[in-house]
């Protein structure tokens, strides 16, 4: 092709004009309130060690807008130092051959982070990304006002779950605020499946894609099990996005969510607290069990020995406790490495914490599939609209797992 | 005045080749990418007709092509029909015609983002007319096409006519004052009506402005994006799904370049195989009068 040369030659004079030696460019969309701050922090910490740091931040389309500028940089051959990537796509981009081995500055991961993190974060055992922060998937937001009223019981498994939601409908609210987007879709029915199914029936169906395990009853019984969910959910909840669902039920007019941890960075800027104003659960049946949804910087390959020195201690810092501590206090996730103090977290966060520590241990850790943790984002997409359909039509569960199946075969 | 004859075709060329590029260099690279491997980053290794396999396999696909014929027919056809009987109203001579017509155009004005986003709390059953006819006593009342994913599609076929329709009047209107007044005024010698004037004489007049209309209004329909983005994100589920949006999520969400970019070539194909019989149609016709 002839537009390659061309291309690169284009990026080279725009972009060489403004590079110096050992300056540190890293690629994140990162740029709301709480994120932008916690992004600061690793700027200080870079710049502390003598680095110049280059903000290559790109906002808009979660992640899509970035993503669309690192492969023009990627194929102009000026990749930068590091690029928030996560997930198998880590691996996707290794497959190109355009990620660096950081192993250098791992010497420790291997006993910090738990095996099944550690591996996403690897290709062909050499580290060639640095993780930053835990998500939880599977949590449950549920109005604590309405719920003392209900019984003040938290329902630990889907018969409870919906004798709950029947008393917040009979109390006139919704009694699931949801919002009907796909990705939120996804959510809910991943934390239906490891509810239902537990994490060993979680990991083969929508981790290991097991054509078994997706044909299976237990599938069926997910699907029924989101459809009786779905009777709950007001009509208005199509396009909604999440954070209009967590004010609802903020404000009494939902009952419970179910939304990864960030849902909790909304009640805070509110100033509603754990365990007064809202009570944050496992989703039904997944006590011991853990969705995993991990943020990470890959690292690029650099030819410059300057900036490759920057890139290993980027990965140091990243990984460094002062930075765990510090961007997740911002963030609201936890920190990925093991054996911090949880002094400085609220309560959910310490739930969150020991039971990260612990499923790491029993098996139950088991990485999101709706947020792009556990199968490539072409599969990943197909099974979500085949959920978003199931949503959104009269769909029998027995069309979804067969529609299911042919979905999980996308390559 | 050597410079007279080079000078013009010196300055225009660059812009020519530039054009010539990044225009039609563009879509030969889409075409041939269409026939690769591709996956996140572009690769070059013949796959043939796979990508499109793949393509027709999808029912996603499918369903964005239902919604583009039938957004695309009813959105022409309606802005058409509703810019013509408008034109048609303001070409009586009415007091503050210039008035009315700038409030006709306005919506033209605003972007397809504002116009989606406005719709969408104008449908929203909890928020908008549904609430606000309700809260008038007629609680009955229901108008949820915006949540139903059967209906969803007709209310981006709302949003869109209201932006586009009139822009068809005011195309319109200049054909209309364009018919010669003689013509007119023989007809109504020889004792015929407005409306039959109207439907024998000047409409058929209208023709080129026809032809026109059509072709504006049909590639704002194929390209449609930002106002289905806006008003329903594709949603209910994928229930108003449309060929540029399956396109952008398939070549950039979802690293399948060689899906999205099959889908793009059949797009081009799709607006080829319906403007070039029309171009040639006009032309034809134009040069047999």
């Amino acid at each position: 092709m002839k537009l390659k040369p061309i291309v690169a030659a284009i990026a080279t004079t725009v972009l060489a004009s403004t590079s110096f030696a050992a300056e540190v460019e890293v690629l994140h969309w990162w740029t709301s309130g709480g994120e932008a701050k916690s992004v600061a922090e690793l700027k200080k910490m870079m710049e502390a060690k003598g680095h110049k740091w280059k903000d290559f931040a790109v906002a808009g389309g979660g992640g899509d807008a970035a993503m669309t500028a690192l492969k023009a940089r990627v194929v102009a051959g000026n990749a930068p130092v590091a690029a928030q990537i996560k997930g198998p796509s880590i691996q996707e981009w290794a497959q190109q051959g355009v990620l660096a081995d950081v192993s250098g500055a791992a010497g420790e991961w291997d006993k910090l982070l738990p095996k099944v993190v550690g591996d996403a974060m690897k290709y062909k055992g050499k580290y060639v990304a640095a993780p930053v922060n835990v998500h939880r998937v599977n949590w449950l937001w549920i109005n604590q006002d309405a719920l003392n009223k209900a019984g003040g019981k938290a329902p630990a498994n889907f018969d409870e779950f919906f004798a709950l939601a029947d008393k917040f409908k009979a109390a006139g609210m919704v009694a699931i605020a949801h919002g009907g987007q796909p990705w939120q879709d996804a959510t809910v029915f991943e934390s239906v499946v490891l509810g239902v199914g537990g994490a060993k029936f979680f990991n083969d169906s929508l981790v290991k894609l097991d054509p078994k395990a997706i044909d299976s009853p237990t599938m069926l019984k997910s699907f029924d099990t989101l459809a009786k969910i779905k009777t709950y959910i007001d009509k208005d909840s199509a396009g909604r996005d999440w954070n209009l669902a967590t004010a609802m039920v903020m404000n009494g007019k939902g009952g419970m969510q179910f939304m990864g941890d960030w849902a909790k960075g909304e009640f805070t800027s509110a100033n509603k607290v754990a365990g007064k104003d809202y009570a944050c659960v496992a989703t039904p049946g997944t006590a011991n069990a853990y969705t995993f949804n991990i943020d990470s910087f890959a690292m690029f390959k650099v030819k410059d020995a300057a900036v490759q020195k920057g890139q290993l201690d980027l990965a140091t810092a990243i990984m460094s406790p002062e930075f765990q501590e510090v961007f997740n206090l911002n963030k609201g996730s936890i920190p990925v490495r093991s054996g911090m103090s949880d002094a400085k977290f609220d309560a959910c966060a310490k739930k969150s914490i020991v039971d990260f520590n612990a499923t790491a241990k029993s098996g139950g850790l088991v990485p999101s599939f709706a947020h792009g943790m556990a199968v490539p984002s072409a599969t990943q997409g197909a099974i979500v609209d085949v959920i978003a359909k199931f949503m959104n039509s009269n769909m029998s569960s027995k069309d979804a797992v067969v529609a299911l199946a042919k979905a999980a075969k996308t390559k | 005045m050597q410079a007279d004859r080079w000078l013009p075709k010196l300055i225009l060329s660059p812009t020519l080749a530039a054009s010539l590029f990044f225009v039609y260099g563009f879509i030969l690279i889409t075409i041939a990418l269409s026939f690769t491997e591709s996956r996140l980053l572009p690769n070059w290794e013949w796959a043939g007709f796979e990508r499109y396999a793949e393509l027709f396999d999808n029912e996603r696909w499918w369903t964005s092509a239902q919604n583009l014929a039938i957004f695309g027919v009813l959105f022409i056809a309606v802005s058409m029909a509703l810019g013509l009987l408008l034109a048609i109203f303001l070409d009586q001579k009415i007091r503050g015609e210039g008035f009315l017509r700038a409030i006709y155009l306005y919506p033209m004005a605003l972007s397809f983002i504002v116009t989606g986003t406005a719709w969408k709390w104008i449908l929203n059953p909890g928020l908008g007319l549904e609430k606000l006819v309700q809260s008038w006593g007629f609680t009955s009342f229901t108008f949820d096409w915006l949540v139903d994913p059967d209906k969803a599609i007709y209310t981006v076929v709302i949003a869109g006519v209201w932006q586009s329709a009139g822009f068809a009047m005011a195309l319109f209107l200049a054909g209309l004052r364009g018919v010669d007044s003689e013509i007119i005024k023989a007809a109504q010698v020889d004792g015929a009506s407005m409306p039959t004037i109207y439907r024998r004489i000047i409409v058929p007049t209208l023709r080129p402005v026809f032809f026109s209309v059509t072709l504006i209004l049909a590639h704002i329909a194929i390209k449609s994006f930002d106002l289905v983005m806006a008003l329903t994100g594709g949603g209910p589920g994928t229930a108003t799904d449309v060929p540029a949006i399956f396109m952008y999520q398939f070549s950039f969400s979802r690293g399948q370049l060689g899906v999205g970019a099959a889908s793009a070539v059949m797009m081009l194909m799709t607006v080829i195989a319906i403007m070039v019989p029309l171009m040639y149609a006009e032309t034809k016709s134009a040069n047999a009068r």
